[in-house]
């Protein structure tokens, strides 16, 4: 038996930013898939990192940067060529209320 | 009670590049159909990468630096998650724990005392636009939207200030010369109305006696100077009137109804908030050499308060006409593009805060479109100066000037209102209105002033106003003496 | 030998020296791919058509005596990860089902001024989130060398099709060690090159900060062959590194007298499986036969990379995957009653389980009140897993490791249980965290006559280094070379 690190409640919240729904067979699953791999990971706490700084690049290197300079942009034909929602040269969305 | 209005504002300047901000599309995207100009990075489109626009990093300092900021040598970018059509990837790229630059002030004066008040400037960071949602009817009651990428990756700065401003006038008048500061830094346009220019607002009420601060609200959707301070005027009572009868304030986000001149609540209509920040693995954090500061600062171009210094010093002029001057970048070039070639500041200022702006103000353009250039004004203000005209024709001749964008000397040939000159010409109308008017010659003989105005008025009838009433009075007095 | 069973150095100095032509070549592959396709299912997607065209331009080209690019007419297959433009890219998902890029990635731009010619668009783990291709929406790769086993993954099609003769050569990705378990499963080589060396424009992200696209060969020399072409830096990628690309080749020739490697204690723990140790082993005294000094060290932070590596890669994919909400492109449900239920409906209809899995731990991972928890801490646990390499790298030249713990392992064995999946990439994970390069070649059989990998690994931007080693390994392995699939009888072709 893994701890409970994650509730159904969270996975729920968390379903909702991910913008993914699950049927309460699912959210089970993954909240103990979820409890299972947390639990797991709980190992970092066994390392003491408070004077450890962060790693969020591994190269380091000067930025690139751009020239302010005008390169064309993509054809309309090339634009809309991945769906079929399209009106008056825009994307079509659902509405959003 | 006593209470004391706090509002710290957050403004979002769209950047003048050619290209917008990690592609190499053109932000001129007014007046283009919908989704022209995009790539597959301001798309969003799988494996795309951003890459970041040079003058958007030379941009930002020049803001951060015009805006006292310290310049953070490291400083990286963060992407902000959250889910709406206008944001292709789902996140936006904007910087979180490293802006580019931090802990500035903005003087500002507020007129007509002139007393001077220090806003801080929390931050000033880059970040990318997004595109535009366009609704039938509107976002409540439409059965779907569309969406055009055009504007998404347009280069913004976002500019927060400390909640130190303690009145809605007061935010208006910093953003006024928050706005003039950006035009003088050749940044932004700072057009509110398109859109280059945005501004929301945090505001709350203290209780000046014990310092407690209440609960604030966001208000959004406010699109001109004007709006934003209507709006805030009308979030300062809604909360005290709230506070009076003793119900708390709900910290929510209200947008200001321009039609119903009210702040509506979005309680609602907004998901909970939680952007999940992390660092952008797909850009390298920005190293900002001290030198590279220093090369921006000292390039930096003449800002608004120096300027208004010099005005005063070199043309002149008086503190509130320098002031004027200098509140739009545009129109303080007009001036000053002007008296390079007419002499007399005092005239050319009475037209230009006179004629001018109230002629743009009517029509609603703005001074960089003017129809009539600082050439043309000058144009004819030496058409009075050397008696073409007088002074109250040539204010007719401006309005049709700025109707048509000719030159004033074209219209006064073309309606034949050239002053007449020709002195013999003159004293026949003279002689022939003295013949006509035995009565008011009379009169004026026995002292009666009054007579000699109305003989001069009818020499003007006579000339459609084109004499100098100066000499026609003068040339009445010598015939009826004689 | 037959022509798809040819190296692609092979291939290129016979169009080169005239003695066959790319139509030809083409032809046999496309041939070969017919007859064991059926049975790997290496490949989602043919180009057949385009890359007969662009073989007869070749031709033309060979005929008018005309100067020829450096990979004119190579076959290449490419991980159906990269972005190819006019040729579908779904990685996998049916998210992406008919999703035409209006661009081609920067590797492909490269390889297509080399001449190189995409035959086809390989299978693998839905957006590259799997270690054995089972993940895959449109079904399984299969082991050529056991039609029963995985081929590794994620990118089990390109090892699965260069393998099985299917291809010359392939690109495939890899975040945590997509392209070297499964070189390792298929008995061929594949090098992860450093983080930077190898523009990831047009690449679609898993996980952006350890993601690498590289090449998946028959030999050491065509990876070198590859990487000369692929690498370098992109004005479209800021993370790709501003460094000259070295003549790999070239740089194969030397021998390795004096060559320090290092041996991390930590990678052969106990229970690993015996047979690969004793082939790792094997491949350690040839070693030390050819003139390297062989010395155990530690990395003693590479029992926390797992998690580590999991923490990072989820919280980045959460994000990257954010785009797959079906406005612009891609899978759209037509189940919906406003924006709201279309964005869940579209996600949840178009993401298969494993990737369901990943974006919720990363979102997880990101969200208010556990950022510093998960995210942030292997963010620091990443630091001292590098710094271990750093200092393990200021004495020895490479490291030597198994690529897995294992030999390819059955179809459906790992997934029930996905923490059991997640272990299989205990020994290629470290490297993507550190941003090293590494490479994974055969170095011999288990008894059942599954391949079993040798990984070196390298300091960053010193491929050279590993190429060498590597192909001095390759050339004095004595151990008989083999090939799966080779004599296919008609009535096994249709099981």
């Amino acid at each position: 038996m893994t701890k409970k690190i994650i509730t159904k409640k969270e996975v729920e919240y968390v379903a909702r930013l991910a913008k993914l729904e699950f049927n309460e067979e699912e959210k089970g699953e993954f909240t103990s898939q979820l409890n299972t791999i947390l639990d797991y990971f709980s190992k970092l706490n066994e390392l003491d990192t408070e004077k450890v700084e962060p790693t969020a690049y591994v190269v380091s290197q000067d930025n690139l940067l751009n020239e302010d300079e005008i390169k064309p942009s993509l054809s309309p034909e090339e634009v809309f060529s991945n769906t079929p929602y399209i009106q008056k040269g825009y994307f079509k969305v659902p509405k959003i209320m | 009670m006593k209470e004391e209005v706090v509002i710290g504002l957050e403004v979002h300047i769209q950047f003048m590049t050619k290209a917008k901000i990690f592609c190499q599309c053109s932000t001129d995207y007014l007046g283009k159909g919908p989704n022209t100009n995009v790539c597959p990075i301001c798309l969003g489109l799988p494996g795309s990468l951003p890459v970041l626009n040079k003058k958007v990093l030379e941009y930002a300092l020049r803001t951060a630096l015009a805006l006292n900021c310290e310049i953070n040598q490291v400083s990286r970018f963060h992407r902000k998650n959250y889910f709406y059509p206008d944001l292709p990837k789902a996140y936006q790229i904007s910087q979180y724990d490293w802006p580019l630059g931090f802990r500035g002030h903005l003087e500002i004066s507020i007129p007509p005392s002139g007393v001077r008040r220090r806003i801080g400037i929390t931050r000033v960071h880059i970040e990318e636009d997004a595109g535009k949602l366009i609704h039938e009817g509107d976002i409540a009651s439409s059965t779907y939207s569309l969406v055009d990428y055009n504007r998404s990756g347009i280069p913004l700065a976002e500019i927060v200030t400390e909640p130190e401003l303690r009145s809605p006038e007061e935010a208006r008048i910093f953003l006024m010369q928050l706005r003039s500061i950006v035009q003088h830094l050749e940044v932004c346009d700072g057009n509110m109305e398109e859109g280059s220019l945005r501004c929301d607002a945090n505001i709350s009420i203290r209780d000046s006696q014990t310092g407690v601060l209440g609960t604030k609200t966001e208000i959004k959707n406010m699109n001109s100077f004007r709006a934003v301070k209507k709006a805030l005027e009308f979030e300062v009572e809604r909360q005290k009137k709230l506070l009076a009868k003793g119900i708390k304030i709900v910290q929510e986000t209200r947008h200001w109804d321009e039609s119903k001149n009210i702040t509506v609540s979005m309680r609602g209509k907004e998901e909970a908030q939680d952007y999940r920040y992390f660092p952008e693995p797909d850009l390298l954090p920005l190293k900002i050499s001290p030198e590279m500061i220093e090369k921006i600062r000292r390039t930096l171009p003449e800002l608004p308060e120096s300027r208004k210094e010099r005005f005063i010093k070199v043309y002149n002029l008086p503190e509130d006409d320098a002031e004027v001057l200098i509140s739009n970048k545009a129109l303080g070039d007009y001036f000053e593009k002007a008296s390079a070639f007419y002499a007399d500041k005092k005239i050319l200022i009475n037209w230009v805060r006179g004629e001018l702006l109230y002629n743009l103000k009517e029509k609603k353009i703005e001074v960089e479109q003017s129809p009539i250039s600082p050439e043309k004004l000058v144009g004819l203000l030496k058409l009075i100066d050397e008696g073409v005209i007088s002074g109250k024709i040539a204010k007719t001749v401006f309005e049709k000037m700025f109707e048509s964008g000719k030159e004033a000397r074209e219209i006064v040939q073309e309606d034949k209102i050239t002053q007449i000159t020709d002195q013999n010409e003159l004293i026949k109308i003279v002689d022939r209105v003295i013949e006509e008017n035995p009565q008011s010659v009379e009169d004026f003989n026995q002292g009666k002033e009054k007579a000699l105005h109305y003989l001069v008025g009818q020499v003007m009838r006579y000339t459609q106003g084109r004499a100098k009433p100066d000499f026609v009075s003068q040339a009445i007095k010598e015939r009826i003496k004689n | 030998m037959t022509l798809h069973q040819l190296s692609a150095s092979e291939v290129v100095n016979l169009v080169k020296e005239k003695k066959v032509s790319v139509s030809e070549i083409i032809q046999d592959l496309y041939d070969r791919i017919a007859k064991v396709d059926p049975l790997v299912k290496a490949f989602l997607i043919l180009n057949q058509e385009e890359a007969l065209k662009q073989a007869k331009e070749i031709d033309t080209k060979v005929k008018k005596e005309e100067e020829l690019p450096p990979l004119a007419g190579l076959a290449i297959a490419v991980k159906d990860i990269i972005a190819t433009k006019g040729i579908e890219t779904t990685c996998g998902s049916r998210m992406l089902k008919g999703f035409y890029p209006p661009y081609n990635a920067t590797v492909i731009d490269k390889l297509k001024e080399a001449g190189a010619i995409i035959i086809g668009k390989t299978n693998l783990d839905e957006f590259a989130m799997g270690s054995s291709t089972e993940n895959s929406a449109f079904g399984p790769t299969y082991n050529p060398w056991d039609l029963e086993r995985v081929p590794g993954g994620s990118s089990g099609g390109s090892a699965a099709a260069v393998a099985a003769d299917e291809a010359f050569i392939a690109l495939g990705t890899d975040t945590g060690g997509s392209i070297r378990q499964p070189a390792s499963f298929c008995g061929v080589v594949g090098l992860k090159p450093t983080y930077g060396r190898v523009s990831r424009y047009g690449l679609i992200a898993y996980a952006s900060s350890l993601d690498q696209i590289g090449p998946i060969t028959k030999n050491v020399s065509d990876s070198a062959l590859l990487m000369r072409i692929i690498s370098g830096p992109d004005n479209r990628d800021s993370t790709s590194v501003d460094l000259p690309v070295p003549d790999y080749l070239k740089s194969c020739q030397e021998e390795i007298k004096n060559i320090k490697i290092g041996v991390p204690r930590e990678y052969f723990v106990e229970g690993m499986n015996f047979e690969v140790k004793d082939v790792v082993y094997q491949a350690l005294k040839l070693l030390e036969e050819l003139g390297a000094k062989i010395e155990e060290v530690s990395l003693p932070h590479t029992e926390y990379s797992l998690p580590t590596f999991y923490l990072i890669a989820t919280a980045e994919a959460s994000s990257n995957l954010a785009r797959y909400d079906g406005i612009q492109y891609g899978y759209r449900t037509e189940n919906y009653k406003d924006l709201s239920s279309m964005y869940q409906r579209t996600r949840s209809e178009g993401f298969g389980p494993e990737v369901k899995r990943r974006i919720m731990l990363g979102t997880y991972a990101l969200s208010s009140g556990y950022y510093d928890a998960y995210y942030l801490k292997a963010q620091k646990v990443r630091t001292l897993i590098k710094e271990d390499f750093t200092r393990v790298f200021s004495k020895y030249d490479i490291l030597v490791t198994p690529t897995s713990p294992t030999p390819a392992f059955k179809l459906k064995e790992k997934m029930a249980d996905p923490l059991t999946m997640y272990l299989s990439d205990i020994y290629t994970i470290p490297v993507n965290l550190a941003g090293l390069p590494a490479l994974s070649l055969n170095c011999g059989y288990s008894k059942g006559g599954l391949p079993i990998g040798l990984q070196l690994i390298g300091k960053p931007f010193e491929e050279e280094t590993i190429l060498r080693v590597a192909f001095n390994y390759e050339q004095n392995n004595k151990v008989e070379k083999r090939k799966p699939l080779q004599n296919l009888s008609p009535q096994k072709m249709v099981g």
